[in-house]
């Protein structure tokens, strides 16, 4: 629970945004617009083999023919980003070696963000701070890998020696394309195609950087894994892709946090992620989406056009997503799951908070393909301000998804008058056996709630805080212990000046 | 535009010059221009595909494969034919359309109370009842909605019913629709009004049934307006050959503390879709949505809601049921809307489905679409099979497994008819589902009795 100093103290850092500062560094960009040009650049920037090369064109001219989709539930509607005004490529000129020659900008940005100085030196690579980074988030318990996307480029990847010792590939996409050919060139496109949506396909062509994780066969990766994005320079796209991989038998946990500086115009995210869990694999997904959401005219803010998919290959192979949203001007992100291994196991945890002028269009897939395969989708969504939160799900239980099971519960809370909560899930059974159950509810926020914390000396606002804590709390549990911490902190930040 | 559409369109085309041409005989000429209009709408849109997101699952390209003519008036089908559907133990006024041509000699319309009338749109136009006329039309959007634009093109006639405010029509009004169907490619777009004024209350029941087994089309549509403290009970029974396509829409208009209840059955049909929207305009209204759609074969039978909250404090009930068999494809869309203006709303919307065989569909889409922070709106959506324990419940008890299975689905369809206020009508409809049933007969006649007797109990 957050004190009531803390949230105002987190409101004050809040009302500037706090992640709002922009990077003074040197960057390099490809020139804006996008033609098969730029996607050569890309990929011969990056030293890319010939058959990835290919494989961003082909993309790009499918992605030529394509239309940008509207059927999105967005009812103040969105400029739409001017594909061509875009610089597809942007990194900083030189990439640290050591904290000595790491650009100072640089580490300023990582104190702005709140990471600890130890990890700092981690992350710039410098020798022998492993451990002692380890040290610093928290006491030798939790550890976190992290690897930083900085606009397109993977910055620095931590623990990578440790992870090696048990087999653990983590490293950005680029060097894993260098590294680990092979298993790339097998999985890139195996989850979501090169051809799958307008935005991914996009993704396919341009896409600059991203993480790669390998656990390979039985091992279970000893620390969370991690991706720190940010989107610094102007009029620049960030086009991700992310690839993880868990083997026979192994596990991950991997955590996911965003954001970007305050901007007047909106900037493009439109990330890849592909989830492969083999016989018996578990990979669990974890997204703090904190974009810039733009001010409460709705002006600026990030549009956060994801494609996130994971496949249950195996038999019980298990593919758990959790998301707290609250940033973005306008989110359209649908993690989704094909379980097409027998008994595997597929979970959606999500919150989505929509305040200011945001608007959120956002659920996910379940495809059970396999018999005994079993679902679960629990979406909390608060809509705050002049926000529109909207859930869309679907559900499908293919012919041969024998005794399939899904249970789907989608809350909706309001708050404030000006806002609103949509809920349009698609449920397609064509097996007898399987069995689908889907519950909806939109409500208010709780009067007599908040009326017995108000009598009790609760500030208003902390009570709403509360009350939204424990509306959420369901999808909370699922995170990792930091993850949950900030997870209610930003809520709190988020919901500042929604009562009243 | 595709060739098909272009085609279809056309084709359609014809059709409505063929019905304006013979309006002024029958007496709708003044609807003239309001049928141009609307045919401009219809041909701005065309049929809708499967892209659109309101037929996403239903493919209307079935009527790009026949040429639909309007339909003839026929004079051939006599009192015997028309006996059948006549509904057992129920005694109603009775209005008869043969091929969307109103039957004057197999009506029956009984007396009733002064303020009120009991007839077809037709005469309404022809007698100059504004206060019928004035409402067609207020409920139906032509630039949104296709297919009512297509009605509202080639519409010939309807039951037109009106009440005076503070009237009752105590008696149930049967609307019986009966297509011939001896020839294919016929098609009628039924265009019926209710207007309730304050205070009035009428039952009325559309019903659709077929004669012969060739492909026809029918697209109706019914407005119907419930003004402050109005009650209507509206029934749709959808008994068509399993030859027709069906598009049946209900538009509904309430007012302040007026009291709705639909109450829909599809049985037949090969393609049948049914719409009911309900928009609450006034405060503290009330409307209770019905629903049982029991599809075999290769049927699809398509149910799409959409309840508008538009004032505060009103109550909202959907309810609907699907059972599954064979090859059939079932479809339920329902929206709750609550408008700012809705607040203090309380909705429920309920859909559950069965699904009997392994080649039956079912897609549901339950939706909520709120911009009103004091609400309270829920719905559930299940499909699943029998349930297994309930079976093995039975069978400990001696009933052999396909028994326990057929009563077990009874009783799960039984709930939808106990809402119903016409006790006949739920128990003409009982039977005929029960016939529909895969394991129909193994239902003992003892049990097909004690269905009946407790369905008239209630």
């Amino acid at each position: 629970m957050t004190t009531t100093e803390e949230v105002a103290k987190i409101t004050q850092d809040k009302r500037d945004y706090k992640y709002g500062f922009v990077t003074d560094i040197e960057q390099e960009f490809a020139p804006p617009g996008l033609n098969e040009d730029i996607v050569r650049f890309i990929s011969a920037k990056k030293g890319e083999p010939e058959w990835l090369l290919e494989w961003r064109l082909k993309a790009f001219r499918h992605w030529q023919t394509m239309e940008e989709p509207d059927w999105q539930f967005l009812p103040y509607s969105y400029e739409r980003p001017n594909y061509q005004g875009i610089s597809y490529y942007a990194a900083p000129k030189e990439k640290p070696k050591s904290l000595d020659e790491i650009d100072p900008a640089i580490l300023e940005t990582y104190n702005k963000l709140g990471i600890p100085l130890e990890e700092q030196k981690v992350l710039a690579g410098v020798e022998g701070a492993a451990t002692s980074a380890a040290d610093a988030l928290g006491g030798g318990g939790g550890k976190v890998a992290v690897d930083a996307v900085f606009d397109s480029v993977s910055v620095a990847t931590t623990f990578q020696d440790e992870l090696e010792k048990h087999g653990i590939i983590f490293c950005s996409i680029s060097e894993a394309v260098k590294n680990h050919g092979d298993l790339v060139k097998r999985y890139l496109g195996s989850v979501v195609p090169y051809s799958d949506n307008f935005y991914a396909t996009l993704n396919s062509a341009v896409f600059s950087d991203g993480s790669f994780v390998y656990i390979p066969k039985g091992v279970k990766c000893p620390m969370e894994l991690s991706t720190y994005f940010r989107i610094n320079a102007s009029n620049t796209g960030q086009f991700e892709r992310t690839l993880i991989i868990a083997d026979e038998g192994s596990t991950v946990s991997y955590l996911e946090g965003c954001t970007a500086p305050m901007r007047d115009e909106n900037q493009l995210h439109a990330a890849v992620v592909e989830l492969v869990a083999h016989k018996d694999a578990t990979i669990k997904y974890s997204t703090i989406q904190n974009w810039y959401p733009g001010d409460e005219t709705g002006k600026g803010g990030i549009f956060n056009f994801v494609t996130k998919r994971g496949i249950c290959e195996g038999d019980r192979s298990h593919i758990s997503w959790t998301q707290v949203e609250t940033g973005s001007a306008v989110t359209w992100k649908y993690p989704s799951c094909i379980l097409k291994g027998d008994d595997s196991k597929a979970e959606f945890y999500s919150v989505a908070l929509t305040n200011l002028r945001q608007q959120a269009d956002t659920g996910t897939k379940m495809i059970h393909i396999g018999k005994n395969t079993t679902s679960h989708i629990i979406s909390k969504g608060i809509s705050a301000g002049e926000g529109h939160n909207t859930y869309r799900g679907l559900v499908q239980m293919n012919k041969g998804a024998a005794n399939a099971k899904n249970f789907t519960q989608c809350d909706s809370i309001l708050i404030g008058d000006r806002c609103g909560a949509h809920t349009f899930p698609y449920i397609d059974v064509r097996n007898p056996t399987a069995s689908a159950e889907h519950e909806a509810s939109t409500t208010k926020i709780a009067e007599d709630q908040l009326f017995y914390c108000t009598a009790r000396g609760i500030e208003e606002e902390d009570a709403v805080s509360l009350l939204v804590n424990g509306f959420c709390k369901e999808v909370f549990n699922e995170l990792p212990m930091e993850f949950a911490v900030e997870a209610n902190k930003l809520l709190a930040v988020s919901l500042e000046g929604s009562v009243g | 535009m595709t060739q098909a559409t272009a085609e279809s369109t056309t084709r359609f085309a014809d059709a409505h010059a063929a019905v304006l041409a013979r309006a002024d005989a029958a007496g709708t000429g003044a609807l003239n221009d309001t049928r141009r209009a609307a045919f401009d709408a219809f041909t701005a849109q065309s049929i809708p595909t499967l892209k659109h997101e309101d037929w996403r699952y239903t493919d209307l390209r079935e009527l790009n494969k026949t040429d639909y003519a309007p339909a003839e008036p026929n004079t051939d089908v006599t009192a015997d034919d028309i006996a059948p559907f006549l509904i057992p133990n129920l005694d109603t006024h009775l209005i008869v359309f043969v091929d969307g041509h109103w039957r004057e000699d197999l009506s029956a319309i009984d007396e009733h109370p002064e303020g009120t009338a009991i007839g077809t749109l037709a005469q309404a136009y022809a007698k100059g009842c504004t206060g019928i006329t004035d409402y067609l039309g207020k409920q139906v959007d032509l630039e949104t909605d296709a297919m009512s634009a297509l009605n509202t093109a080639l519409m010939e006639d309807g039951a037109a019913i009106y009440l005076k405010p503070g009237k009752t029509i105590d008696k149930p009004i049967h609307v019986l629709s009966v297509a011939t169907a001896k020839a294919a490619g016929t098609m009628t777009h039924p265009r019926n009004l209710i207007v309730a004024g304050e205070d009035a209350s009428v039952t009325v029941l559309e019903h659709y049934v077929t004669l012969g087994g060739e492909n026809y089309f029918n697209n109706a549509v019914t407005e119907l307006f419930a003004a402050d403290r109005a009650e209507v009970h509206h029934y749709l029974l959808e008994r068509e050959a399993e030859s027709a396509v069906n598009i049946s829409t209900l538009e509904i208009h309430q007012g302040e503390k007026s009291d709705v209840h639909s109450h829909t059955v599809l049985l037949g049909g090969k393609l049948v879709r049914n719409n009911v929207r309900p928009t609450m305009a006034g405060e503290d209204g009330h409307c209770l949505i019905n629903g049982l759609f029991v599809g075999h074969g290769d049927q699809t039978l398509d149910n799409a809601m959409r309840v508008e909250h538009n004032a505060p404090n009103c109550r909202s009930r959907q309810f609907y049921k699907g059972i599954m068999s064979d090859k059939s494809h079932g479809v339920f869309t329902g929206r709750i809307v609550v408008a700012e203006e809705g607040q203090q709303t309380d909705a429920i919307q309920s859909n559950r489905n069965m699904l009997l065989s392994d080649d039956a569909r079912m897609n549901a889409r339950p939706q909520l679409e709120i911009y009103a922070d004091d609400v309270r709106c829920t719905h559930g959506a299940t499909t699943g099979q029998v349930d297994p324990e309930a079976v093995f419940y039975f069978r400990a008890r001696g009933l052999p497994e396909d028994v326990a299975r057929a009563m077990l689905i009874y009783a799960f369809a039984a709930e939808g008819f106990d809402r119903m206020q016409l006790v006949p009508v739920r128990a003409l409809l009982a039977n005929e589902m029960i016939a529909k049933l895969p394991m129909a007969n193994k239902l003992s006649a003892e049990f097909n009795e004690e269905i009946k007797q407790r369905l008239y109990r209630i």
